[in-house]
This record gives C-alpha cells, sequence and structure tokens, in this order.
C-alpha cells in the first residue's frame, strides 16, 4: 500500500473510496449546517469526521486518522453532545433567520469564497504528488516523533503550556463559587411576600389531565391556562397543550358521571340547597 | 484519481463550515461549524504532505488538532456560563455590541 | 576712542535701569541721576567728537563691534556700532538738547509724584535714540527705532489717568506701527536682495540690485520715516502726542525722535539715489505735509498743538530736502540740527507760560504776557525769530538753503517745489506771529477768566495731575491766573536754547562748514536755482515779511476774541486737523469694520458652511452607516468573511496579473 501511496495517479480502489465517502462526507457537513436541533448536527459532524479519519489514513497519514476517531469523534463530539445535554432546547434552534439579510449575505459570502478557492487550487500548480513512502519508510508514528521531538520541540511544549492553560481557564469559567449562604426555605418565603408575586406556590401541572399530565397547564379560577405550570423546555418547543377551551364542558360531564355514580341527583341538589 | 481532488472537497467542506458559522445561531451549532472548518484545513493539510512528501503538513495538522481541543475546552466553558446568565444559548442575544 | 561709543548709549541705560528698578527710595534724588547721566552722555560725546576733529576728513568713522547677537548660517545681526559725521552731529543733538530737557524737567516736573519714574523714561529715550543712531545695521536700528517708539508711547501717556493721554499714546503708538512694518519690510528685502542689512555692505552693493527693488526698499523706508516722522499719510499721531508732559513734546516730538525718518532717509542715501521714483515720491511727501502741517499750525488755538503742526511742517521741509538727492541731503540735516534748537526752544517757552498760567493752553485766554515772564519772551521770540527765517538766525540759512535746493531741482518740479516750500515760508511766518501775538502781546485777555485748569477740591491729586503747575497755585486756579517767570532751572535751559537758535546757522554755513563735514557721508552736489540764489534768498524775506504783516493785521491791530469765531470753512477744517482723524476713521476705521464684518459673513456662511457641512454629512453619514452596526456577532463576521473572499481574490488577481 505504501507503494502505491507514492504513484501519482491514485488506484481505483482509492478513487471509488473517495467518490463514495467524499459524498457522505459533504452530505454530513450540510446536515451539521442544516439540521434543526443540535443533536443531530453533532451526529452529523461526528459522522464527517470519521470520513476525514478514513482519509487521513488513505492518505498515509495513520498516526492522524487514529487521533481523529480517537481525539475528535471520540472526546469532543461527546463533549459537544454533553453541552447540548445541558444547554438543552432553545429558541436559538429555529432556523428562522433573525438578521434582515444575513442569509443572502452568507450565501453569497459562502459562494463568491468557495468559488475563489477552487479557482485558486485549478489555478496552482499542482501537477507533482512526490507521496510519501519514503517518508512513512520508518513507520508513520516514528516519523512524526522524530519530526516533533526535533525541530517542532518548542511548538510542541507550548502546546502543552496552552493545553494546561485551557483546562484552567474552562475550570474557571464554568465554577461558580458561592460567596453568599445559601437562602433558607423561611427567607425565600418571605422574599416572596416582600415582592409581592406568587404568593402562593406554583400551581401544579397535570390538573385535569387526560394524557400525558406533563404538557397540560394546569387552569387558573377564571378558566385560563397557566403556562407557569408547564416546564419551560416544553413552552419552547411548542407542545402545551391547552386545555381551557374543553374544560368547562368536560368539567360538566364529569360531575354529571359522578352524580350519576354515586345516585343522588335530587338529595344532592336538595343538600346544596339546604346548606 | 488525481488527489488534488482531497485539496477540493476541503476547500468545499471549509466553505460549508463557515456558511454555517454565518447562518445559524445556537452557540452549539456554531462552534460545531468551527470544527469542520479546522478538519477542513487537517485534510487539506495531510493532502500537501503527501503532495510534498514530507510529514510537516501532518505535524500542523497535529498541532492544529491540539489546538482545537483546547478550544472547543474553553469555548464550551464559555456557552454554558454564557447560558447560565443569559439562559440561552443564542449568539444574537449576546448583542453588547451595539450602543 | 572707540570704545567709548558703547559707552554714549550704556549711560542713559544704566540710568533707565536704575531709575525703573531702584524704587521709591530713589525718589529724592532719582532726578539728578537721570540728569546727571544724560549729560555724561553728552561729555562722552563731545570728547568723540574733538576726537573726531582731529582725524582727516574722510576716515573720520569709527567702528566698534561688541557681540555677534544672531549668528544663523548667512544670516549675521552684529551689535556693532558706527559712529561717522552724521552720526555725530544726531549724538551732539541729542544728548545736548536732551541734557538741557533734563535739567528743564527737574523744575517742571517739581511736583509730580512719579518724577523719578518720568527721568527713568526719558533716560530710556535717550539710550534707544543713540542705539538709534548709531547702529551699524539697519536691524539694530530696528531695535533703537521700536525702542524710540516705545518710550514715546510711556511719556506721552505719563499722566496716563487722564483718558485723553492714554488714548493719545495708544494712538501714536499704533500710527507708528504701520512704519514701522514698512522698515521692517525694507529689511526683509534688503537681506533677500544683498544677503545682509549692515550699511556698509547694503549701501556699497546699491549698483549690483535692480531699481525696482531698489524702489521698493525705498518707498518702504519712506514708509517707515512717514509713521516715526509723523508725514502725510500717518501724521494724525503727533497732535495728539502733545498730551505728554511738555518736556517730552520739547525733546521727542520736536527735536529728536520726529527726525529719525529724515535720519533714516538720509542714512540709505545710496538706496534714494538710485531710485528717483522712491525719491519723487518722498519729495511729494515732503511737500504735501509742509503745506498740511502749516495750515493745521494756522488754526489751532492750543499752543502745544499749534507748535505741533509747526513741527510737522518743519520736517516737512527736511524730507523735502532729502527727497532731492545729494543737493539736499546736508541741508535736511542742518535744518534738521538748527530745528532741534529753537523748536525745542519754543517747546519749552510754551511750557514756561503754561508753567504759568496754571497749565492753560488756549492762546485765546493769554495775551500782553510779555511783561511778566520777561525771559521766556525773550528766549520765545529769539525762537520764532528764528524758525520764520529772519535773516541772520539760523532758521533763515537752513530753510532759505532748502528752497534754494527745492528750485535747483530743475524742471516743473523743481518750480513746484519750490512754489510749494515759499508759501510754506509764508504760512510759517504768518502762524507763528499768530502764535507770539496771541501769547505775549495784545489786551491781557486772561483778567477775570478763571482758567481751564481744573481745580480738584483734594490737593494731591491736583499735584498729581498737573505737576509743575497746579498745586504751586492751588488758591490762583479758582480763579484768574497770576502768570509769572519760571525759576532758573528752566530758563537757563531755554536760554542756551536760545542762543543755539540764534547763532547755530550763521555758524554751520560760514565757509560752509556744515557741508564739509557732512559730504564724507552723504556727498553733495551743489545745486543750481534756476532763478539764482540771491533772488531765491530775497523772495524768501518777502514771503516771510509779508505772512508776519498778514498775520499782524489780523492778530497784532485787531483785539484777538476770547472765544473763537465760527471761521471760514478752511479755518475750520484745518481745527480738525484737515479731517485728518475723519479721514482715518471713515476710510481706515470703518473700512476696517466693512472688511471684518465681511470677512466674518465670509466665515460664517462660506467656511463655516463647509466646516459644519462637513461635519453634518459626516454625522449623517455615520448615522446611516451605524445601522450596519447592529451588534450581532454573526453580522460582523459576515463582513469578516467577505474580507477575507476580497483578499483572496486580490491574490489571485495580482497573480494572474
Amino acid at each position: 500500500m505504501t507503494h502505491q501511496l507514492a504513484a501519482y495517479t491514485t488506484s481505483t480502489g482509492e478513487a471509488f473510496q473517495f467518490w463514495v465517502l467524499g459524498t457522505v462526507a459533504v452530505i454530513g457537513a450540510l446536515c451539521t449546517v442544516f439540521m434543526k436541533k443540535a443533536v443531530h448536527s453533532a451526529l452529523c459532524l461526528a459522522g464527517t469526521m470519521i470520513v476525514l479519519a478514513v482519509f487521513y489514513l488513505a492518505n498515509g497519514a495513520y498516526f492522524l486518522g487514529v487521533v481523529q476517531i480517537v481525539v475528535y469523534t471520540g472526546a469532543i463530539m461527546m463533549l459537544f453532545l454533553f453541552v447540548v445535554m445541558l444547554v438543552g432546547v432553545t429558541a436559538a434552534d429555529s432556523l428562522k433567520e433573525t438578521i434582515k439579510g444575513q442569509r443572502w449575505l452568507a450565501l453569497l459570502c459562502g459562494l463568491g469564497f468557495g468559488i475563489l478557492l477552487v479557482a485558486g487550487i485549478g489555478n496552482a500548480a499542482l501537477t507533482e504528488f512526490n507521496g510519501l513512502g519514503q517518508a512513512n519508510s520508518g513507520g508513520n508514528v516514528e516519523g512524526l516523533a522524530a519530526l516533533i521531538f526535533t525541530d517542532y520541540v518548542f511548538a510542541f511544549e507550548l502546546t502543552g503550556a496552552l493545553l494546561i492553560t485551557a483546562a484552567v481557564g474552562a475550570m474557571v469559567l464554568t465554577h461558580r463559587e458561592r460567596t453568599e449562604r445559601a437562602k433558607t426555605q423561611r427567607e425565600l418565603a418571605e422574599q416572596r411576600v416582600r415582592e409581592g408575586k406568587h404568593l402562593p406556590p406554583l400551581p401544579a401541572p397535570g390538573v385535569y389531565a387526560r394524557h400525558n399530565a406533563v404538557d397540560i397547564a394546569g387552569l387558573l379560577p377564571d378558566g385560563t391556562p397557566s403556562e407557569l405550570t408547564v416546564s419551560k423546555t416544553l413552552r419552547d418547543r411548542g407542545q402545551v397543550r391547552d386545555v381551557s377551551a374543553e374544560a368547562l364542558s368536560d368539567l360538566k360531564a364529569l360531575e354529571q358521571r359522578a352524580e350519576d355514580r354515586l345516585e343522588r341527583t335530587n338529595s344532592g341538589k336538595s343538600g346544596e340547597a339546604s346548606k | 484519481m488525481n488527489p488534488v481532488n482531497y485539496l477540493y472537497l476541503a476547500a468545499l467542506l471549509f466553505t460549508i463550515g463557515a456558511t454555517g458559522v454565518l447562518i445559524r445561531r445556537n452557540a452549539i451549532v456554531v462552534f460545531m461549524c468551527v470544527e469542520l472548518m479546522l478538519n477542513a484545513c487537517n485534510l487539506a493539510l495531510v493532502a500537501f504532505s503527501r503532495m510534498h512528501g514530507n510529514l510537516d503538513g501532518q505535524i500542523i495538522a497535529f498541532f492544529t488538532m491540539v489546538v482545537a481541543a483546547a478550544e472547543v475546552v474553553v469555548g464550551l466553558a464559555i456557552i454554558v456560563s454564557l447560558f447560565r446568565s443569559r439562559h440561552s444559548a443564542s449568539v444574537d442575544d449576546a448583542s453588547l455590541m451595539k450602543l | 576712542m572707540e570704545n567709548l561709543i558703547a559707552l554714549l548709549i550704556a549711560a542713559p541705560l544704566l540710568g533707565a535701569a536704575v531709575l525703573l528698578c531702584g524704587g521709591r527710595r530713589l525718589d529724592a534724588v532719582g532726578h539728578w541721576i537721570g540728569t546727571v547721566l544724560a549729560a555724561a552722555s553728552f561729555v562722552v560725546g563731545v570728547v568723540l567728537f574733538a576726537d573726531m576733529l582731529g582725524k582727516d576728513p574722510e576716515n573720520r568713522a569709527m567702528h566698534q563691534f561688541l557681540f555677534s547677537w544672531i549668528p544663523v548660517g548667512g544670516f549675521q545681526a552684529d551689535v556693532a556700532f558706527q559712529l561717522d559725521q552724521l552720526s555725530m552731529t544726531f549724538v551732539l543733538l541729542i544728548t545736548g538738547v536732551g541734557s538741557l530737557i533734563h535739567v528743564y524737567s527737574i523744575g517742571y516736573m517739581e511736583h509730580d509724584e512719579r518724577r523719578r519714574r518720568f527721568f527713568g523714561y526719558l533716560n530710556l529715550f535717550l539710550a534707544a535714540m543713540l542705539l538709534l543712531v548709531l547702529a551699524d545695521n539697519y536691524l539694530l536700528l530696528y531695535v533703537g527705532w521700536e525702542g524710540v517708539g516705545l518710550a514715546s508711547y510711556l511719556l506721552i501717556g505719563f499722566w496716563q489717568h487722564k483718558p485723553s493721554a492714554a488714548t493719545a499714546a495708544k494712538k501714536a503708538f499704533l500710527v507708528n506701527r504701520v512704519g514701522d512694518v514698512g522698515l521692517s519690510i525694507a529689511i526683509m528685502l534688503m537681506f533677500t536682495t544683498f544677503g545682509t542689512f549692515a550699511f556698509g555692505p547694503v549701501l556699497e552693493a546699491t549698483g549690483e540690485a535692480t531699481e525696482g527693488k531698489l524702489t521698493a526698499i525705498g518707498l518702504m523706508l519712506l514708509l517707515a520715516a512717514c509713521g516715526k516722522s509723523a508725514q502725510v499719510p500717518l501724521q494724525s499721531w503727533l497732535g495728539d502726542a502733545m498730551e505728554g508732559p511738555t518736556p517730552v513734546s520739547a525733546l521727542i516730538h520736536a527735536a529728536t525722535m520726529v527726525t529719525a525718518g529724515v535720519y533714516l532717509i538720509v542714512r540709505s542715501a545710496d538706496i534714494f539715489n538710485a531710485a528717483p521714483d522712491a525719491q519723487l515720491v518722498t519729495t511729494v511727501v515732503g511737500a504735501v505735509t509742509l503745506l498740511f502741517g502749516a495750515i493745521v499750525g494756522c488754526a489751532k488755538d492750543d499752543i502745544k498743538k499749534a507748535l505741533a503742526g509747526s513741527t510737522m511742517s518743519q520736517i516737512g521741509y527736511m524730507v523735502l530736502a532729502a527727497g532731492l538727492g545729494p543737493i539736499g541731503y546736508v541741508f535736511a540735516i542742518m535744518h534738521l540740527v538748527t530745528h532741534g534748537f529753537f523748536k525745542a526752544g519754543l517747546f519749552l517757552g510754551a511750557g514756561s507760560v503754561m508753567h504759568g498760567m496754571n497749565d492753560e493752553v488756549d492762546m485765546r485766554k493769554y495775551g500782553g504776557l510779555r511783561t511778566y515772564m520777561p525771559i521766556t519772551f525773550i528766549t520765545f521770540g529769539l525762537g520764532y525769530l528764528a524758525i520764520i527765517g529772519f535773516p541772520g538766525l539760523s532758521g533763515f540759512f537752513s530753510k532759505d538753503k532748502i528752497i534754494e535746493a527745492a528750485f535747483a531741482k530743475g524742471g516743473t518740479e523743481g518750480w513746484i517745489l519750490g512754489g510749494v516750500a515759499l508759501l510754506g515760508a509764508a504760512i510759517t511766518a504768518f502762524y507763528m506771529t499768530r502764535v507770539m501775538l496771541m501769547t505775549f502781546f495784545g489786551e491781557e485777555r486772561w483778567r477775570n477768566q478763571p482758567t481751564a485748569s481744573p481745580a480738584e477740591p483734594d490737593v494731591e491729586p491736583a499735584a498729581e495731575h498737573h505737576g509743575a503747575a497746579a498745586s504751586d497755585h492751588v488758591a490762583a486756579a479758582t480763579g484768574e491766573p497770576h502768570p509769572h517767570e519760571s525759576p532758573r532751572v528752566m530758563t537757563i535751559p531755554m536760554i542756551v536754547l536760545a542762543v543755539g537758535s540764534v547763532f547755530a546757522g550763521g555758524f554751520f554755513s560760514i565757509g560752509d562748514r556744515f557741508i564739509h563735514w557732512l559730504e564724507p557721508v552723504t556727498g553733495h552736489a551743489h545745486g543750481h536755482p534756476p532763478i539764482g540764489a540771491a533772488a531765491v534768498t530775497a523772495s524768501t524775506v518777502a514771503v516771510m515779511v509779508l505772512g508776519v504783516g498778514l498775520a499782524w493785521l489780523q492778530y497784532g491791530r485787531r483785539p484777538v476774541p476770547v472765544v473763537a469765531p465760527r471761521g471760514s470753512l478752511l479755518t475750520r477744517a484745518a481745527r480738525r486737523d484737515l479731517y485728518q482723524d475723519d479721514f482715518n476713521h471713515v476710510v481706515l476705521v470703518r473700512g476696517g469694520e466693512h472688511l471684518t464684518r465681511s470677512l466674518v459673513y465670509v466665515d460664517h456662511t462660506l467656511v463655516d458652511g463647509v466646516v459644519n457641512g462637513t461635519a453634518a454629512g459626516m454625522g449623517g453619514l455615520s448615522g446611516r452607516l451605524r445601522r450596519i452596526q447592529n451588534g450581532y456577532a454573526r453580522s460582523y463576521a459576515v463582513s469578516m468573511f467577505g474580507g477575507a473572499a476580497i483578499l483572496i481574490a486580490a491574490t489571485l488577481l495580482m497573480r494572474a496579473v
């Protein structure tokens, strides 16, 4: 295989591999951009990266190919998924453009940029392919190691420092030190009274539930649904079910059924009247 | 097949990534697009390495990966703290640069 | 011997420094310090003069190099002095008359609280004037020129509590600035033309310059002379300068400073000789001023202003003579010297009269004073005879020579200039006789006339006000004046000056002494008037008699009214200085106002319009551009991305090209 890589043109096998996997990579990239949900985007990106890892291997960069799979696809993309989970679903997931003209400008710039890049590559005199047979003769990892620990040793040391700094920085950014005592329940209640909003506890969801109690808003005394009773994520997704319209008729039917069950239609009424 | 095609593929992926950065509002997706652009560059570097017959390109790609890892760590930390303070991961919500 | 030259200037300069910095503890002796140092300067001058007389006439010039002032490449400004016959003449006149006036001032300013300061200013003036005449280059001359201007300003405004004095000082200063600009331009022209401004090199090199440049330099020098010597059109300040104390009028505004313009022209003789147009303008300026001053002098009732008009007119004679070229230079200087004597004497006489009359200056309130102040009368009378050119007295010799030289100019010009000079002589005789008659003869119009001298209730300011006279006669000031002769410290200088007025002209003319004395410096050509020298002399005497006779008819035979009659149109014009201030006001002040107003308009509309328009345009543009700054990071990213695309395009384009 090493000898084949040294050739000017590639083998048919590689060509086949390029066209198939290249198409997959491009589709993956496009999906990354246009998928509505961040989780899907992350998965598509992971696919593209795996394809790229294969291309690295095909180009004789065995070490990098493995690193690509282990580090990128394995570690970094998982990190992304964790953050997606942490952040949850937000309005940012909407693909609706809010800045006027931004999408058109972006597409125009992208198109122009791409054409220019392609033109640049086409113009460049890239006729000579030496192949990596010579360079990889002592083994790809050994070759890289020889370079890293000789010519690039300073850069290598610097990346070590960079990684430590990044780790410390991430900790500093995400770590919140509690600078004051946590409020007790009593204090929280007093604060609520002081602010004058929501004196009673928030209404619980699922009142008058019929299917999935969590997505149905509780009703206020006047029959209107309360937004506060459903979780924010559901509200953002627009998955709240409003029962206010059917609530009253349902209530009447429910009461009727209860009366029937208890067979005290008349006595109940007289009982109410006597009260 | 001419190995130059790898370069065309890299250019294409880079452009798609860049356009994605411009179009998407979700900071996490924007960040993924940045990673896509970095990977496109890496592909180009690996192709160059093969073209020139030495390993320097691969070394650079290797460093790019290291830097990208550091960047992801810090960037995701920023997104998390941003989300904590603004309850939103939208880059448009952080529009304090306007007067 | 050369090293004494600096001493001439150093003595009065030291006096000025000591008196002005010394403070009140010198009040008691200040005037003596000033007088002694002025006299010391005169003694040094006499010593140098004696030394000079012992030398060969061609080698009498002395030079003293003190230090290099501004040595910058080709620009060499030195503090160096040149003492030749011309400078010597001025030195003796300045220090001599100056010393006498110092002595006179001791008496005149006796009751002024600020007498020490007055003597300090006088010494400062002497130092500056000596620097002016001793400098060996135009730049140093300019320093002296500005120095005398400063001293003049300080002395005119000496009684600064009077608004009129303060205004007059400012006026003199401002009008002089106009002339000074001319001098500075002339110096710059000299530097660009000759590469130097020392007298020797410049005057030797006049042959190398084009006539146009020399004419320009000459006209600029003439402008400077006009400012300093109160010649038309910069004459307006001299009349108002009489607000200063009388000794100042005598020293600065009659004998010395106002003649600096004549000195400048004569000193630059070679430039004017090579520029006939400039010479012609000079003669015209002189002739016009000569008549102008004489006419103004005829109408003034203020004795000092009448004498100021006379001064203007006499300097007009000098400028006229200086404009005539080599046939006139010597006579210009000769008239300058004799004028220095008799005009200083006349002013001191006028001061003495005022001293005796509670500072009254209106001649219509004088009359018959000859018996009350005999010495003043005699000295003033001798000065009077000298100025009208009575045969045998000094004014006769010098003025007659100038009239001769004017006729000798030749052609129509000669006739016109000569005629003007003759007419001026007649008018001089008229107005001087008028002054004489109104002051010393006729009925005693000051009887039962409370004088104009303000009698303030508190004595202190009055003493400060009117130095000499007022506090002496506080009692008299409330009623009619009691004319009396001045103390001896004032009369002696008058007597000395009267002797000079009588004999100087004759002394200079016998054997053409003055011509031989100055000829090595200024050159001399003998002029031949077309009608013969004797005829000119005869006509001069005739017009003089005519002028005296006319004045006697009007002011001697008839009583002089105390309140001035309305007078003819010309009289009224002359009383207002021939409308010179109105002219200045209408043409220069109003014109300047209109100019500035239109400039302000242009500034408001055009300049401000452009500036504000640019600002508003920028503001509008920024307001629109600001919309681009929407604060969204993605918008900025688009710009960056577009910029990167443009950079790639440019790179590719450059490679393709």
